[in-house]
């Protein structure tokens, strides 16, 4: 046990028992996975993603790239946690990754003796042939000897919650820098909103020994969560990560609901997904300590200073008994110091800005600097001494105080990235997106005063443009230090197993742009994208080419700042929930009924009603629609989009929104009318009755009831503002049945004795305004089957009603419910068009409407319409298709090819588009495009699907199989 | 992104329909299908402020004319479009 006999932020008096590989462990209430571990003297937590090298805990934060655990098991297993920032909890199950058997003896550390061929590009180089092996072999054995944890492979078994915050001022980080921002914004009477990623605020204070107005750090954050708490205008959200800047400053953070909890609590999400807006952001979060680049940098027992100091400080855990500290910094002498408070041996500070800073008491200081390390688990140190000759130094635990990395990521999120400045010595944000500032660290105002000072500048300058105008402290540091001639290798991305010499490598073989260094080396591309040594893999590039780091620059950090899992983004919006569902007003009776639904767009449509005897889904289809040709069938047609469109101008509206002519249309009949685009090809089609003078009910198809009323919105407002019709969708009000078939009239009648439906009063697209049984009712004789037939159509709520009354007395005609599939078969026996037919390359012209547009008036997609490659025969055009044989089947899809003709794609001269079993003519028909089609009636071509491997001869024929002359509709 | 609607204030973006570049007004059919090419495929496509129509389609279902800058995203104007060339 490292852990020492007093101090820390944890609770002695509540041990948690969790389990680390199998091993039955313990720690204290308050303690992370990382600090239990180094408690337990548990020294080796992994291995590396290339090499396979044994890999212990380098950080204490987000930022870690070496201490990868899997959390959990089963459904629950949750790979790529990193230690440092899960929190500990009672029963906690972590297991290691990438490595097997175990973190301590790995076999595949093999793959370090192949160090040669995982260079930089390997994945280019090495297996570039031959290509055909490439899917079968490399990339399954490069995936299984260098890879990360593995997914569960199981559905998220949790749930997610959604919320929004809205606040004047978003403080990003509740260090001494963000509270006092925090706290100097909410004296102003701003409502701000406070996010914190640890389980604590408090940030550095929280690490480090500092004494605030008279009390130590963490009590004067204490004091400032209090007051802030106590303000109602003051939100604080902790365990929550920030992970995006987006645009109209708008935020994105996850809050750990219950992470770290064995147990979600009940009614509470694993987690809660926060879309944060706010005028104004502050930035306080923080500096990354960079890694100092020196041969064997990752061997387990070599940390981040900083590391080392909060897990003395905050855990009390001593991760060494003797340790070295490696300085370009003030912030390796205050760890030395705390260490040696802390009772910890120093056997050096090694400080490689050549004159050391400070002299201390309790540990000699080097000028000098760490060439190599030697140990499994690090047993001793080499270090070269600037006034001459080397030194071994035994020690078991190093410190890496490289100098620090302010965290200004999110500025790039919004595509501002920063700049090197030459005082820090660090990338700090000079071009700020709007509504973004940088504080504290975060700017680099290391210091803690210069901290606290720079977090309430910040907050003031949001309220007084003269404070605005004073410049910030920056802090001044070492550059990035890379040690020469080491013999072993020098980490710059510990997750990647990126080394000083991969950088140079891409150099020489000329990748030399720091965003192409990153692609070819992969530096900075693991789930720690780079946090912790992406710059000093830069600054190796700047250094090694005389450059300056201003010149070479760093790379755009890009959202997430953390990883999220995907099923906090997706909240309550999965499965069912995905989308809206929408049901039918007669979805119910239809369920009753046997009806198997269809998901057309979000509606749930009935597909067929199976009745008894029924051998498949095709014989209740074809048995369906041989009913409405026989006998009568009803069917709900509600999906189909509705608008009304009123005003003295709706005729007009009408004429320039249509092909055909509209405002000829007299009071009391429906017209089939045809929608182009602007570019000329067809839109949509359906009809429009005509109910009064000033007053149209038209109908879209169901896909593009949305679109439809967007588009004559567009017409109204941005084209013809002046018009003076109005349009509103009543697709939600009104239910509407088709009741088609020969006895339809005789049914209605019935349902309608009062109304007159002789063909004499109620002709063949007559339409009508009346009412069933008191309510409003609406009445049009139009006909997509080619029966007599009917469309009735009620207010929403009386559907149900409705539907019932016409199967009930429907049972005197052999009334039958009839669904999409049987709908299908009789529009396409009268070479009806829809869905697949009108896929939005199709023109007027191609589906022989041509003659339908009208000569005599403007209208939307007329001039386009009339380009010559628009009308020219050659073009694929609607033709009706059926098998020679009639005992083959055809499938949708298939390409159609000149009898003999080679099916290849250049051959390819159209395709079906529908295709159908008819019960009239006991043999399969199609729809299709074909070029030239309608000059070929009669000539038999090649209908082939490469995708089924089938292939077989039909007959180019009419689109209309069934009832040419349209005499039954007119019946 | 956050668009100030004139009837409904600011409202996320995810309550509106982009439609892309505002084209030129549309001509008469008489201008012919060399103007008509010009308003239907014509577009300036800048880097810079750039005049767009969007759709308050969860909303008041205006058709808004909007200038954003494409590089920054930012909102420079925002007007119903019925009120153009009033």
């Amino acid at each position: 046990m490292t852990r020492l006999q007093a101090g820390g932020l944890i609770d002695r008096t509540k041990a948690v028992d969790f389990r680390f590989d199998g091993r039955a462990l313990t720690g204290f209430a308050g303690d992370t996975l990382a600090s239990a571990l180094l408690a337990n003297g548990v020294r080796i937590v992994g291995r590396s993603f290339k090499y396979h090298r044994a890999r212990g805990i380098l950080t204490d934060g987000i930022d870690e790239p070496n201490a990868l655990v899997t959390l959990r098991g089963g459904a629950r297993a949750e790979p790529n946690c990193r230690a440092p920032s899960v929190e500990l909890f009672d029963g906690l199950e972590a297991q290691s990754q990438n490595c097997w058997p175990s973190p301590s003896f790995d076999l595949m550390a093999v793959n370090g003796l192949f160090s040669k061929i995982f260079v930089a590009g390997f994945y280019y180089k090495t297996f570039m042939w031959p290509a055909a092996l490439w899917e079968r072999l490399y990339e399954p054995l490069i995936r299984r000897a260098a890879g990360l944890g593995r997914l569960s492979g199981q559905a998220d078994p949790d749930s997610y919650d959604r919320s929004h915050a809205f606040a004047d001022l978003l403080v990003v980080g509740s260090g001494p820098a963000g509270l006092s921002a925090a706290l100097s914004a909410a004296r102003s009477g701003l409502r701000v909103l406070l996010v914190e990623n640890d389980s604590r605020v408090g940030g550095r204070l929280l690490s480090e020994r500092h004494e605030v107005g008279g009390q130590s750090g963490t009590a004067w954050a204490a004091a400032a969560l209090r007051e802030l708490a106590a303000n109602d205008r003051v939100t604080i959200l902790t365990r929550t990560s920030l992970f995006g800047a987006y645009d109209g400053n708008s935020f994105g953070a996850v809050e750990r609901v219950s992470d770290h909890l064995p147990i979600t609590a009940d009614g509470q999400p694993r987690q809660r997904y926060w879309k944060i807006v706010a005028a104004q952001a502050i930035f306080a979060t923080g500096a990354t300590e960079r890694p100092i680049a020196f041969g064997g940098n990752d061997r387990p027992g070599v940390m981040m200073a900083s590391a080392i100091q909060t897990y003395v400080n905050r855990y009390a855990v001593a991760p060494g008994k003797r340790v070295a500290i490696f300085t370009v910094c003030d912030t390796g002498y205050d760890v030395a110091a705390d260490l040696a408070a802390a009772g910890v041996e120093i056997a050096a500070i090694i400080d490689a800005r050549g004159q050391p800073t400070r002299d201390v008491a309790f540990a000699p200081v080097i000028a000098g600097e760490v060439v190599r390390t030697f140990g499994r688990s690090l047993k001793a140190i080499e270090v070269r001494r600037f006034d001459g000759g080397m030194e071994r130094m035994a020690v078991d635990l190093l410190g890496m105080a490289g100098g620090w990395n302010p965290n200004v990521g999110f500025a790039s999120h919004l595509g501002k990235r920063p700049d090197w400045c030459d005082t820090l010595q660090a990338f700090r944000q000079g071009t700020l997106p709007g509504g973004m500032m940088f504080a504290g660290a975060a700017d680099g105002a290391l210091s803690l005063a210069d901290a606290m000072a720079s977090g309430e500048a910040a907050a003031r300058r949001i309220c007084d443009a003269a404070a605005a105008a004073q410049p910030m402290v920056v802090s001044a540091q070492a550059s990035p230090h890379v040690v020469s001639d080491s013999g072993q290798k020098s980490f710059v991305d510990f997750q990647h197993d990126v080394t000083v010499d991969d950088v140079l490598l891409a150099d020489r073989e000329g990748y030399r742009s720091v965003e192409h260094l990153k692609r070819y080396t992969t530096l900075g591309m693991a789930t720690d994208q780079g946090k912790a040594g992406q710059v000093l893999g830069h600054a190796v590039l700047a250094q090694h080419r005389d450059a300056g780091m201003a010149a070479i620059g760093t790379i755009a950090a890009r959202p997430p700042h953390t990883p999220v899992a995907i099923g906090a983004l997706a909240g309550v919006h999965r499965g069912e929930h995905l989308k809206p569902t929408r049901l039918t007003p007669t979805h119910r009776w239809a369920a009753e009924n046997g009806a198997s639904f269809v998901n057309a767009g979000l509606w749930k449509r009935a597909q067929w009603f199976t009745r008894p005897g029924d051998k498949d889904w095709l014989a209740s289809a074809v048995r369906e629609a041989k009913a409405v040709r026989s006998t009568v069938g009803i069917c709900d047609v509600s999906t189909l989009g509705k608008i009304e469109i009123v005003g003295p101008d709706a005729a007009m509206l009408l004429d320039r929104l249509y092909g055909n002519m509209m405002s000829t249309l007299p009071v009391g009949k429906c017209r089939y009318g045809v929608m182009l685009r602007e570019d000329g090809f067809v839109f949509d089609d359906g009809t429009v009755a005509r109910l009064d003078d000033n007053r149209f009910v038209i109908t879209t198809t169901t896909v593009n009831a949305v679109a439809v009323m967007r588009h004559i919105d567009f017409a109204l407002q941005v084209i013809w503002p002046g018009l003076k019709a109005h349009a509103c969708s009543i697709t939600e009000g009104w239910a509407q049945i088709a009741v088609a078939g020969p006895l339809s009239r005789a049914l209605l009648q019935d349902l309608l004795p009062a109304i007159d439906l002789s063909n004499e009063a109620f002709p063949f697209m007559a339409a009508l305004a009346g009412e069933w049984n008191g309510i409003p009712m609406r009445l049009f004789r139009l006909s997509f089957s080619g029966e007599l037939a009917y469309e009735i159509a009620v207010p929403t709520n009386h559907g149900d009603a409705l539907v019932r009354a016409l199967a009930l007395l429907g049972r005197a005609y052999g009334c039958t419910p009839y669904g999409l599939e049987a709908l299908g078969i009789l529009r396409i026996e009268k070479g009806h068009v829809a869905g697949g037919d009108l896929n939005g390359q199709v023109t007027a012209h191609d589906l022989g409407l041509g003659r339908m547009l009208s000569k005599k008036k403007d209208f939307i997609g007329r001039a386009m319409a009339e380009r010559p490659a628009l009308v020219d025969p050659g073009r694929q055009m609607l033709v009706g298709l059926k098998p020679v044989d009639p005992a083959q089947r055809f499938s949708a899809g298939s390409h159609l090819f000149r009898k003999g003709a080679a099916q290849v794609a250049s051959e390819s001269q159209g395709h079906i588009t529908s295709v159908a079993y008819s019960g009239v003519f006991d043999h399969w028909i199609a729809l299709g495009l074909l070029e030239h089609g309608p000059e070929r009636i009669g000539e038999t071509i090649a209908a082939a699907s490469p995708v089924r491997g089938t292939c077989i001869e039909v007959e180019v024929c009419s689109p209309v199989f069934f009832d040419a002359a349209g005499e039954r509709l007119r019946a | 992104m956050i668009i100030s609607c004139p009837h409904c204030g600011l409202r996320d973006s995810s309550e509106f329909y982009f439609r892309g570049e505002a084209p030129t007004p549309r001509p008469d059919y008489e201008e012919g299908n060399v103007a008509f090419a010009d308003h239907v495929y014509g577009r300036i496509n800048p880097a810079g402020p750039q005049k767009e129509h969007w759709y308050h389609a969860a909303g008041c279902r205006s058709w808004l004319l909007v200038e954003r800058d494409t590089r920054t995203h930012d909102f420079l104007s925002v007007t119903l479009a019925s009120e153009q060339g009033r």
